[in-house]
Formats: C-alpha cells, sequence, structure tokens
C-alpha cells in the first residue's frame, strides 16, 4: 500500500504548516487545498483552525468546505479536526458574548472554560474511553493544550440501539471539557496533536493509519 | 493543578546561528539552531523559544528559514520573539511554523499593538516578554527594561502586566535583569508579585544555575521555566534533571 492522501483544508487558517510536516512525518502525502475535488478525493481531510470560533466558521463558509465536509461524512470518508477545527463541529460558540452557530454535527455549545487561570496552555492528561481507536498505545500520555474555550457539557441523544455513539474523551481545566471525540469517519481533537511530540505523532499515526 | 509545569531550552538566533555558544560534544555543528532544537527534543524539553537578537534585516529572514526547518523537524510548541513589532510580522513568523511569538520592546512603545495582535489571532499565540529589573522608586519596586535591560522607562513593571493581561497577551515571560546571568536562582519576588496581579501563565526566566533552583519558582508562581546557558552549558541530561527536581518537589512534569 503506498502513503495515503491527506488534504490540510485551505481556509486562511493560521499556523498550518505544523500539521502537514507531523502528517507527513508519519506517512501521509500531504496537500494544502480547497478544491472540491481534491477535499473528496483525499483519503483523508484535516481541518485545521486557530483563532476565534466566530472568525474561523466565517472563513470556513466563505471557503463552501462545509459542504463538502458533510459530504465526507455521509460517505464514511475520514474527516479529522484540530483545535478550532474540532470545535466548528458542535451547535455553536459563544466567544466574547458573541455566538456563532457551528457545523452542528454534534450537541453542545463552546464555551470560555471556568478556571482559575486561562488560557489553558501546557501538557495535561486526557480520559480516553478503554475502545478508543484513536489513544491505542497513547492513553496515558500527556497531550498539548492551547485555548481558552471548550464544550463543556455533552448530552448526546443516545437511545437508539442502531446508533453507534460517539466516543468522548474528557480533560479538565478548572472544569471537565470536551478533550476528543471518534464518531465513525469524523475525528476531532480539542489540544494539538501536531505539537504534543512522539505521543501526538503516535495519534496521529493512528488516524492515518486508518486511512 | 495537573498542567505539567513546562522546562523551555532559550536558543539566541542570530544570522541563523545559535549564539551565546554551546558546549555539546557530539554535535556536528553546534552553532546549528535546528540541530540544537533536534537535541533539546530528544532531551524531553516541552516546548522552545528562539530569541531573534538579529540587527539586520538581511540576517532575520534566515530566522524565518531556521523556524521552518525546525518545524519540519520537532514537533512541540515552538515560541519566536525579537523584532516582532507589527501584525504583520506575526503572520509571517505563524507562517513560518512559530506556534507563538513574544513581543517586548514593541509593546512598550505602543500597547495597542497587543490589541492588534490578539485581535487576529487570539490572545493564545502571544507572549509578553518583559525584561524587569528593581527600581525602589516604583510602586512594585521594578521597571519594565528595554534593549535587553540597558534602557529604562520609568514604567512600573508589575502595573505593565496588569495592563498587557487586559490588552490581551496569553502568557507573559518575566525575565529578571538583575538575577539573569549570576546562575544564583530565580528573582521569586518578582515572580510572586506578577502571579499576584495577573491570572495568565507565567514563565519564569533569569538566573538558573542548577536544578534546585527551579522548585522555588514554580512555588512563586511560575507555570514554566526558561533558561538558556544552563541547557547549552550544562550536562546534556540537564532538561530530564529539571524536571526531576520540579517532579521531587511535587510538581507535575511531563
Amino acid at each position: 500500500m503506498g502513503r495515503p492522501e491527506v488534504v490540510v483544508l485551505d481556509y486562511g487558517a493560521g499556523n498550518i504548516h505544523s500539521a502537514m510536516n507531523a502528517l507527513r512525518h508519519v506517512g501521509a502525502n500531504v496537500e494544502l487545498s480547497r478544491d472540491s475535488k481534491a477535499i473528496l478525493n483525499a483519503d483523508g481531510l484535516l481541518v485545521p483552525g486557530v483563532g476565534a470560533f466566530g472568525t474561523v466558521m466565517e472563513d470556513l463558509r466563505a471557503s463552501g468546505a462545509p459542504r463538502w465536509i458533510g459530504q465526507r461524512i455521509a460517505g464514511n470518508r475520514p474527516v479529522m479536526g484540530i483545535c478550532v477545527g474540532h470545535q466548528v463541529f458542535f451547535e455553536r460558540g459563544v466567544e466574547h458574548g458573541v455566538q456563532a452557530e457551528g457545523l452542528g454535527e454534534w450537541p453542545g455549545v463552546v464555551e470560555q472554560l471556568d478556571a482559575p487561570m486561562l488560557p489553558h496552555i501546557g501538557w495535561d492528561f486526557v480520559c480516553p474511553p478503554a475502545e478508543s481507536d484513536m489513544f491505542e498505545g497513547v492513553a496515558n500520555e500527556r497531550f498539548y493544550f492551547v485555548h481558552s474555550y471548550a464544550v463543556q457539557k455533552w448530552d448526546f441523544e443516545v437511545g437508539n440501539p442502531k446508533i453507534k455513539p460517539p466516543q468522548v474523551t474528557w480533560a479538565h481545566h478548572g472544569v471537565d471539557f470536551i478533550a476528543a471525540i471518534e464518531n465513525g469517519p469524523l475525528w476531532s481533537t480539542q489540544f494539538h496533536p501536531e505539537k504534543s511530540g512522539r505521543a501526538g505523532l503516535q495519534l496521529l499515526r493512528n488516524w492515518v493509519e486508518t486511512l | 493543578m495537573s498542567v505539567a509545569i513546562r522546562v523551555i531550552p532559550c536558543l539566541d538566533v542570530d544570522g541563523g546561528r545559535v549564539v551565546k555558544g554551546v558546549k555539546f560534544e557530539n554535535l556536528r555543528d553546534a552553532g546549528d539552531p535546528v540541530e540544537l532544537a533536534q537535541r533539546y527534543n530528544a532531551a524531553g524539553a516541552d516546548e522552545l523559544t528562539f530569541l531573534d537578537v538579529t540587527a539586520s534585516t538581511a540576517d532575520r529572514a534566515t530566522t524565518f528559514d531556521v523556524i521552518q526547518h525546525t518545524a519540519e523537524h520537532v514537533f512541540i510548541p515552538l515560541t519566536v520573539g525579537g523584532g516582532v513589532r507589527t501584525v504583520e510580522n506575526v503572520e509571517k513568523l505563524l507562517h513560518s511554523g512559530a506556534d507563538k511569538v513574544s513581543i517586548s520592546t514593541a509593546a512598550v512603545a505602543r500597547p495597542e499593538v497587543i490589541n492588534e495582535i490578539s485581535e487576529k489571532y487570539g490572545n493564545q499565540v502571544l507572549v509578553l516578554s518583559l525584561d524587569a529589573r528593581k527600581n525602589p522608586e516604583l510602586p512594585s519596586g521594578y521597571e519594565v527594561t528595554t534593549h535587553g535591560g540597558k534602557t529604562g522607562t520609568g514604567i512600573d513593571a508589575i502595573a505593565w502586566c496588569e495592563e498587557a493581561e487586559e490588552r490581551g497577551v496569553g502568557e507573559i515571560l518575566l525575565n529578571s535583569i538583575d538575577a539573569d546571568g549570576t546562575k544564583d536562582g530565580f528573582d521569586l519576588e518578582l515572580i510572586r508579585k506578577a502571579r499576584a496581579a495577573v491570572s495568565v501563565p507565567l514563565i519564569a526566566s533569569g538566573g538558573a544555575g542548577k536544578p534546585e533552583h527551579f522548585p522555588p519558582a514554580v512555588e512563586a508562581g511560575a507555570n514554566a521555566v526558561l533558561a538558556a546557558s544552563l541547557f547549552h552549558f550544562g550536562p546534556e541530561d540537564m532538561v530530564s534533571q529539571v524536571k526531576q527536581a520540579i517532579s521531587e518537589a511535587g510538581y507535575p512534569v511531563r
């Protein structure tokens, strides 16, 4: 098997080179693109994101990408979101009192953490579920976080045995918050695996190996 | 507290080379910042700070190459400072592979630049780098200096921390000009006063001479510790020695 093709979504996000470098390092061919054909054809799509939720959503919409992201998820094609690229998959974000609508894949609001020290910057532990594929081999490692906002409540509508509920990984900084989600073809992390040293590279390798 | 105390080696870069020198043996080229960065990464450093001490614009371009090459090989956070004056400077550094930028003299000259950078990229990308020296005539007893401690500003250092936090910095790098180079330990009073004034993470810098100097800085309120010479000239396992000292004092490390 050759190296899987990963497209890093190009919609004007800040430092995307780290994610591209890290994915190359763990065995992917990586291309930065906003072209619908490239987005749909890639073995994996990575959605980066830095800055304010509202701005990121505006830029995402302006790029037309939400539609292609949706098509990939509907077609069971892998997508991974990082940091604000993780937050946008929830219903909405509230920053400085300003509400912005997210992609709405999952219920939940991205809100400021109620913590004595913000931003939450540094290496922290997470609590993945036992059956997690994302954290295989790195469940007990620290990952690098740099954020002030996160989803702190999880109200996924369970009850239908035909629907496998998403697997949620929690972390704690002042309050419990969602650190990662595995939901079929859609994986996402609040922390930065591309900046989390050996543990982060292993997590990305776990993803690339599914492609 | 569960966030690990970060241990951060600092590399002073001039014209694409590490200055202040390094002592490591078996390093093909001791002055190569990319190679040194890889070595610190392997030794367990939690983050790296590059300080661009270049005076000329021509040499500054080489710093972008250094950051770019480092980011291709080293997958931990990279902070870059020195000569950052505008939103455009920040943008260029972030696009070269920096995760955070630190700002110092330019923010003192024009504090609004903090708001401008923070509004565009969020406060988590911006580190206020503060060179403070003792001055009993100011309310906190500390004065903001610029140009590496050579120039006084008459501005109270702790009041400046508060203003910078309000304007939108996500971290403060506290460098004690009095302690810097002494190897006698950190200026704990400076750390305590800053800790009492702001709620963003604090990085302590200046004065580290041995691993035992680090736990008191954490006790005083530092969330991260930064040093240059101690790592450049110390034994190759100094990063883990420092972490061990912090851990033995009861604080979490990675």
